[in-house]
């Protein structure tokens, strides 16, 4: 892998089918096991310092992508690399070691939030995990993180519980829940999802801002093409556990190869009533993952599908003239 | 100019709580016209889905109606009886929700839904022929016949929310209010069935009053939009004059800070603060602590909601001062 040196992170092949419950009587009628293929061949790298999108419909199998590389799911196949070490390769407490250096954030604060625990506790749980810190010099950590994410001043904020402040001050507890270990990866899965309009922009800003401040990678995991367009470097397209486009933010959004990438960006409602869509929408919904269909994933819905489409499954091509740029379409 | 079919005037609705009132929906005056889409925008909290379930008398609990006319159709509804209220909702007025799993009955097929429904305010109608009008009325909204036999758990997310547009439709009601109707659908989704709505909104000379947070879908099918802020109307204009050139420093800070895929650059503008809380909120203009151009009389006296120009209108003094 040439470009090994500066990627933090490695992805290659990933996997992961989840098996679908059954009752006894329907195994027996059936013989065999189905499988949601969730995640099914999934390779990129992430450089470091970069924010890297990951955007999808709902099971597009964005979030399974990344829950597998912080390996809070195990993969059916393939392999993570976290600054050069396979992680499916390593022990249960070398793994939990390793968890200082890597951070998630929910879409849902106020659901990551334990409701009886006071915000400065929260934020500095994970300090007495890892025994970093305790007692005073816990606080002094915790108190410093808060003024970072302008929950100021942090005095008034430490002793009260999630369920006092708002929405957007609780996404705050959780960024700095997250950085409280100066991690040096981020997996923010959705982060401005439920923030209001006003709040959105504000949590973007700081998260950008924050990333500076720590030297962060950030894994930006979205379904909103229009939010991602103002953090991401690079992004990458997925569409039923498969990735169909990837590339600099520039090229995908600029110059989109993939019907299903033209479609996506398309169908964005954009605050302007002048605007027009500029490409048709693919027909029907996203089909179930349990039986995907052959060839191109996307050929049942294509505007544009030929007969070999649905015969062979495309492989990443590199786009014409366009370093980087991958797409995934005959 | 078009005929206004509702015209809300002064509509206050309340929510008790044990801190104190809180006075969700204050003061607000809206007229619909027959045959536009009204958008109604605004951040959560700020009270657009009670006026929405307000103007059925239906607010969500603990919520009361505190005052106000609703004129539907030449009569206040605020002065209807309980019993001739239930008869209007539905079938003149009727609703959309976000979630469509949870309004519709999991026990059921979606036949039997529609069915029942016209039944229950048309019992004249035999089953055969609702049956019947459910499969004219389906097929317009690009569901196959033979999924009318499902229970909705078996039908798409997307679907279902045709579904519900398919029960206000079977009424045929005079206004569909539409509540984060797409919020819970994806891009795609979400485009396929603005379009629809779009379509039938024309073909049918449908009413609807669209409620939701997101300005994007807002400009893409309303033909005039309402602006609310803690509990009060902002601004009330047409679309394109709206977007063009927002009045109120409110919208102009709401518009910028929506990011817009088809625009330049990666700066998006920032609104500071945040929205304020009803049981205390602040004197005078109610956005003044969060407004770039606050003045003295901004902090005192609260602005009016008056036309500034013709078509619009907007509670603001930047505006009303001088005249």
């Amino acid at each position: 892998m040439p470009e090994m040196p500066d990627n933090l992170i490695e992805v290659e092949g990933l996997k992961k089918y989840f098996p679908v419950q059954k009752s006894f009587i329907e195994r027996l009628v059936t013989g065999q096991n189905q499988f949601v293929h969730a995640v099914d061949g999934v390779s990129f790298g992430i450089r470091r310092g970069e924010v890297f999108g990951l955007a999808g419909e709902s099971g597009s199998g964005k979030t399974t992508t990344g829950r597998l590389i912080l390996r809070l799911l195990e993969a059916t196949d393939g392999e993570v690399l976290f600054d050069g070490m396979d992680l499916c390769g390593l022990s249960r407490e070398e793994m939990r070691r390793l968890r200082q250096r890597m951070q998630l954030i929910f879409q849902d604060p106020s659901a990551s939030l334990n409701p009886r625990m006071k915000i400065g506790d929260a934020i500095g749980h994970s300090l007495e995990i890892f025994d970093v810190a305790r007692g005073g010099e816990k606080r002094k950590r915790v108190m410093e993180m808060m003024e970072r994410v302008e929950l100021k001043p942090p005095a008034q904020f430490y002793d009260k519980y999630p369920h006092q402040v708002s929405g957007g001050q609780r996404q705050r507890i959780v960024l700095a829940r997250a950085l409280v270990l100066r991690p040096d990866f981020v997996v923010a899965d959705e982060p401005i999802a439920m923030a209001d309009v006003s709040v959105r922009a504000v949590l973007l800003d700081l998260m950008m801002q924050l990333k500076e401040d720590f030297d962060l990678t950030y894994l930006f995991i979205t379904h909103d093409l229009a939010t991602a367009k103002y953090v991401c470097d690079r992004i990458a397209v997925m569409y039923l556990g498969q990735i169909c486009e990837i590339g600099d933010l520039e090229q995908v959004y600029g110059n989109p190869q993939h019907p299903y990438t033209k479609s996506l960006l398309a169908a964005v409602p954009v605050p302007d009533p002048h605007a027009r869509r500029d490409a048709p929408m693919p027909k029907g919904e996203i089909p179930s993952p349990i039986n995907p269909p052959s060839g191109c994933r996307f050929h049942p819905r294509c505007p544009e599908a030929k007969d070999s489409c649905s015969l062979r499954s495309p492989s990443l091509r590199s786009v014409d003239g366009e370093k980087g740029h991958l797409v995934a379409c005959h | 100019m078009s005929e206004v079919l509702a015209e809300v005037k002064n509509l206050c609705v309340d929510y008790p709580t044990r801190l104190g009132t809180v006075r969700a929906v204050d003061d607000v005056t809206l007229t619909i016209r027959r045959g536009e889409i009204m958008g109604l925008v605004g951040e959560s909290g700020c009270g657009k889905s009670t006026l929405g379930r307000g103007l059925l008398r239906l607010p969500p609990s603990p919520g009361e109606m505190a005052g106000g006319q609703i004129i539907f159709d030449g009569q206040d509804l605020m002065e209807l009886s309980n019993e001739s209220m239930r008869a209007l909702r539905g079938a003149r007025i009727s609703m959309v929700f976000q979630d469509p799993m949870t309004c519709l009955d999991p026990l059921q097929r979606v036949s039997d839904h529609v069915v029942e429904t016209i039944r229950s305010h048309e019992p004249q109608v035999s089953e055969e022929e609702a049956r019947h009008e459910a499969e004219v009325l389906f097929d317009r909204l690009g569901i196959k016949a033979e999924r009318l036999n499902d229970y909705p758990h078996q039908l798409s997310g997307g679907m279902r929310q045709r579904v519900m547009i398919g029960l206000a439709l079977a009424l045929k009601a005079d206004l569909i209010i539409a509540d984060e109707a797409t919020t819970s659908l994806d891009v795609i989704v979400e485009a396929q069935f603005l379009d629809l709505l779009r379509d039938l909104q024309q073909q049918l000379n449908l009413t609807i009053l669209m409620i939701t947070h997101n300005i994007g879908v807002i400009a893409e099918v309303s033909d005039r939009v309402a602006v609310m802020y803690a509990a009060k109307m902002m601004e009330l204009s047409d679309v394109h004059p709206l977007f063009d050139d927002p009045l109120h420093p409110y919208t102009q800070g709401l518009l910028a800070s929506v990011p817009n895929i088809k625009l330049e650059g990666d700066e998006l503008e920032i609104m500071r603060g945040s929205p304020p809380n009803l049981l205390a909120p602040p004197s005078g203009c109610r956005f003044h602590p969060r407004c770039p151009h606050v003045m003295d009389r901004c902090r005192e006296e609260e602005p009016p909601f008056e036309a500034a120009e013709p078509g619009r209108w907007v509670a603001c003094w930047l505006y009303t001062d001088g005249r």
